[in-house]
């Protein structure tokens, strides 16, 4: 209740100060801004003053080498060669002119706001989990569970263990157990992280298609790397009738199929991370767009807009912990396939 | 900005962060909590087998107990039994010969009572006899010159007295 009251009066501070420096708000940089990727960490905007953290800058130049600098160069416009590119086709990312003029875009591996993110987060997670560990180094299980932080995670790794891996992979669990925990846990985390709204969560860690694309490869590699006789005989020689194997459609459509499961585990993990982003922002937009209907119209739709963002926030959290399960649970179907037979 | 298309930095980072967390959470994480996890479970396990055991032990204990306590129970009836039959036939056996006993002694002091008897009987009847011979020899000194018919007569006289007094 208490944590409600909080939330009414930031409404009520958020109704009667935003209106006054109302501006028109170019709703496609606002989403883009918020779940996309940037080269700083934009915290907040006081008096129209960005408030934001710079982030180091890692580019390779095929002309000039390795370059290494802050962002906040890139806000003074061009430094070293390098700017933010307006263009189409680049757009938002760094860029140098290439002999000819044209843009040309350099090979970049700064540490942008995801990166950042990550790097936070997995520290977390690595604090979390060897913090439990650490746990039962100093206590012995036998007698004793643990409580509190190590508690928690103690439940949630048995629940993981338990309901998925045992039961999906079958007896050959432990091979796969530490890789599935790790991507579950690295998945919950990074979805946590993003949906709080401050620093440092809020980067969109999971809802970015290059993280689902490693993890869905990891998979892959998981399901692909390890698989028995009995698999590989099943996509390359499946017990149908001689005419589907000769002209080969049944291993054609079982290739096929080796590529869209780790496809539709990175789909649906952005996808879904994503349209929670993209929906929570939508709805915290609906105060700012409203802003210039009058007063009484915005206090209205931005109540309805909280109460609504209250409600998407919730199921954020489920989501948040669903997709973690179901990537974690398909991987693991995926994995007990092609152990199939053992 | 594209959504779909991965960015190169980010799958670069992405790749080497998760690499290193997951050898990380591999080498020292899990396994650690999951093996002692399953060693609490094994030991709960074991633990509940062993209260089961022992459930079933002590189950076992009182059945036997209560056997042995009604052997024993039996065992004390027959024993009672016994004494009490023992000592029936033993006290008999005495009321038996301590009868007999005393019979013997009574016939035995019968006998001599009439032994005795007897004995005192002759004895008054000969000093009675030599009494009356001299009571008679006084009264009849002079009379009787011949002492023996005198004596003859006298002895028949006292058969015939004793006969009449005492018949037995």
């Amino acid at each position: 209740m208490r944590g409600l009251r909080y939330i009414f009066t930031f409404l009520f501070l958020a109704l009667f100060s935003v209106p006054l420096g109302a501006e028109e708000l170019d709703m496609n940089e606002y989403l883009f801004g918020h779940v996309g990727d940037s080269y700083e960490w934009h915290i907040t905007t006081i008096n129209g003053h960005p408030v934001s953290i710079p982030l180091p800058v890692i580019v390779h130049s095929k002309t000039t080498g390795w370059h290494v600098f802050s962002s906040k160069h890139l806000e003074e416009g061009e430094h070293e060669g390098f700017y933010i590119s307006d263009s189409e086709k680049y757009s938002g990312k760094i860029v140098e002119r290439g002999p000819s003029g044209e843009e040309v875009r350099p090979l970049d591996i700064s540490i942008t706001k995801n990166v950042a993110g990550l790097i936070f987060n997995s520290l977390l997670l690595v604090f979390l989990v060897l913090f439990t560990a650490s746990w039962y180094k100093k206590h012995d299980a036998r007698e004793e569970a643990p409580k509190g932080l190590a508690g928690i995670m103690e439940m949630m790794i048995t629940m993981v263990e338990d309901d998925i891996i045992k039961e999906c992979i079958g007896k050959e669990y432990k091979r796969y157990s530490p890789y599935l925990l790790t991507a579950f846990f690295f998945i919950f985390i990074n979805n946590l992280m993003g949906i709080v709204p401050f620093f440092p969560g809020g980067a969109n860690v999971t809802g970015n298609i290059a993280v689902t694309f490693v993890l869905a490869m990891c998979t892959f590699i998981a399901v692909n790397c390890f698989g028995n006789k009995h698999y590989y005989k099943e996509i390359f020689w499946p017990d149908v009738p001689m005419f589907l194997k000769v002209i080969p459609l049944m291993p054609l459509i079982e290739i096929i199929g080796l590529f869209t499961k780790p496809f539709s585990l990175m789909i649906r993990l952005f996808a879904n991370i994503l349209a929670g982003h993209v929906m929570l922002l939508g709805v915290v937009a609906v105060v700012f767009l409203t802003a210039k209907l009058g007063v009484g119209m915005n206090a209205g739709l931005s109540a309805i807009s909280v109460l609504f963002g209250v409600f998407l926030d919730i199921l954020e959290l489920l989501v948040a912990f669903l997709q973690a399960y179901v990537f974690t649970m398909l991987s693991a179907v995926f994995i007990g396939l092609s152990r199939q037979g053992d | 900005m594209s959504l779909v298309t991965p960015d190169f930095g980010l799958l670069f980072w992405m790749t080497l962060i998760f690499a290193i967390v997951f050898f990380i959470l591999a080498k020292w994480g899990f396994p650690a909590i999951t093996g002692m996890v399953d060693k609490r479970a094994d030991r709960i396990e074991e633990s509940i087998e062993k209260a089961r055991k022992a459930e079933k032990m002590l189950a076992e204990m009182t059945v036997e107990h209560n056997k042995m306590l009604d052997e024993t129970r039996a065992e004390q009836a027959r024993i009672l039994k016994e004494a009490a039959q023992a000592r029936d036939t033993m006290v008999g056996q005495a009321k038996q010969q301590a009868q007999e006993e005393a019979a013997k002694l009574l016939d035995h002091a019968r006998t001599q009572i009439a032994a005795e008897k007897e004995s005192a009987l002759m004895d008054i009847r000969s000093q009675v006899a030599a009494m009356s011979v001299d009571v008679a020899e006084k009264i009849l000194r002079e009379k009787l010159s011949d002492s023996k018919t005198q004596l003859d007569l006298i002895n028949r006289m006292l058969d015939e007295v004793t006969k009449t007094d005492n018949p037995s």
